[in-house]
């Protein structure tokens, strides 16, 4: 048989022998480096505790400022961090926004722009929020400000995770 | 697709030649193992460069996690190994290689030694090999201090002290290499930065030296 009579010539056989093993061991080095590398973007966030943050018969219907801590695990690194919310209640309900503006993550406050009366406000590119959090129109924010997960034991409010309202 | 690509280069900068020189050249009939089996010691030079790459890959990526300060070191290494995944698989590689690339180049050396390779006009690249050899052992030595465990603590307590035993300038040398008379804070800081800044950098000068020569002058002959 000659060399014609084959569909893949020895030069092409070779070729693709060794491209293989070579890919084999070039995957074997890279594929674990890149791994490791992605490794903060693919981990699953676990679940945070609740934490107590006020009493219920301090709320009122206006948005007041309750400050707490939280433990945070930061890689090696264990501290407890500040955290606020700007909490109250309405027609039984309790409501607990985040203050990180959702334009670019400053810090809103409740009422302290005289063009946003009764609205929260970011002094940064001046976002403004409703009371319940909707983000005002021609202002910066793109969506409202997060909700905290909130649960009532024998009248103290906890506090878990800020998740966005839509 | 590959193709069309490298020719758009090659087109416009002419990188074939420079392809040539660097990879296309002739493997003499007694260095190929497929002619004599016992050519496998020419391939000892090959590998330790392989794992030289290999060193310096897996270390880029161990400094992603890794903190070269007293406090943090030892916990860094601690979550990268068991927290990250794949952890102890990168470190595993840097671990392993770094004596590995030390058995390499020794075998290396006793090849060019036996077949009578650093001879007239090969006696530079000797130099510049026992200078490699000397910059692999600082590197494997600096490394050896950063994860700031028991061992690796009292490695270098000992290392240093070999250091001050040098007459004259002993002292002095194992000051400037702990960075002051504590072997603490400062002895790390420094470590880290000639083990992953000034060695390298050194490694990487040598070791184009050490190719480029071997290209101009060829491999030796035969025995």
């Amino acid at each position: 048989m000659s060399e014609k009579d084959h569909k893949v010539s020895r030069r092409q056989f070779l070729n693709y022998s060794l491209t293989g093993v070579g890919g084999f061991m070039a995957a074997g080095i890279t594929l674990p480096l890149v791994r490791f590398a992605l490794d903060p973007a693919l981990k699953v966030g676990e679940d945070t505790e609740m934490v107590a943050v006020a009493q219920v018969n301090e709320l009122t219907n206006e948005p007041k400022r309750f400050d707490f801590k939280v433990n945070q695990v930061d890689a090696w690194y264990e501290s407890e961090v500040s955290r606020s919310a700007w909490i109250y209640e309405e027609e039984g309900e309790i409501i607990a926004l985040s203050p990180v503006c959702t334009h670019l993550g400053c810090t809103v406050d409740w009422d302290t722009s005289d063009d946003q009366p009764n609205r929260f406000f970011c002094p940064c590119h001046y976002g403004a929020f409703e009371k319940d959090g909707t983000n005002v129109d021609r202002t910066p924010p793109t969506q409202p400000l997060f909700l905290y997960d909130h649960e009532v034991r024998n009248g103290t409010v906890y506090l878990g995770r800020p998740r966005p309202q839509v | 697709m590959l193709n069309k690509l490298y020719n758009w280069v090659d087109e416009r900068l002419d990188i074939t030649p420079m392809w040539r020189d660097i990879a296309d050249h002739e493997v003499p009939e007694h260095v190929n193992p497929a002619h004599h089996f016992s050519a496998f010691v020419y391939c000892f030079g090959g590998l330790t460069f392989f794992i030289t790459v290999i060193q310096i890959l897996s270390g880029m990526f161990l400094t992603m996690y890794y903190v070269p300060d007293i406090i943090n070191a030892y916990q860094s290494v601690y979550y990268l190994q068991n927290e990250v995944t794949f952890g102890v698989i990168v470190r595993g590689m840097h671990h392993w290689g770094a004596s590995l690339v030390i058995v390499m180049m020794f075998l290396h050396t006793l090849r060019v030694f036996f077949t009578g390779s650093y001879k007239k006009p090969r006696e530079l690249n000797w130099v510049v090999g026992v200078l490699i050899f000397f910059v692999m052992l600082g590197l494997g030595f600096t490394g050896y201090l950063l994860p700031w465990d028991m061992k690796a603590y009292f490695a270098t307590v000992v290392g240093l002290q070999i250091a001050e035993a040098a007459p004259i300038i002993g002292p002095f040398a194992k000051t400037l290499l702990a960075g002051g008379e504590i072997i603490g804070a400062q002895t790390l800081t420094r470590f880290f930065a000639i083990h992953v800044f000034f060695l390298p950098g050194a490694l990487l000068g040598l070791l184009g030296a050490h190719f480029v020569m071997i290209r101009k002058q060829g491999i030796s002959g035969p025995l």
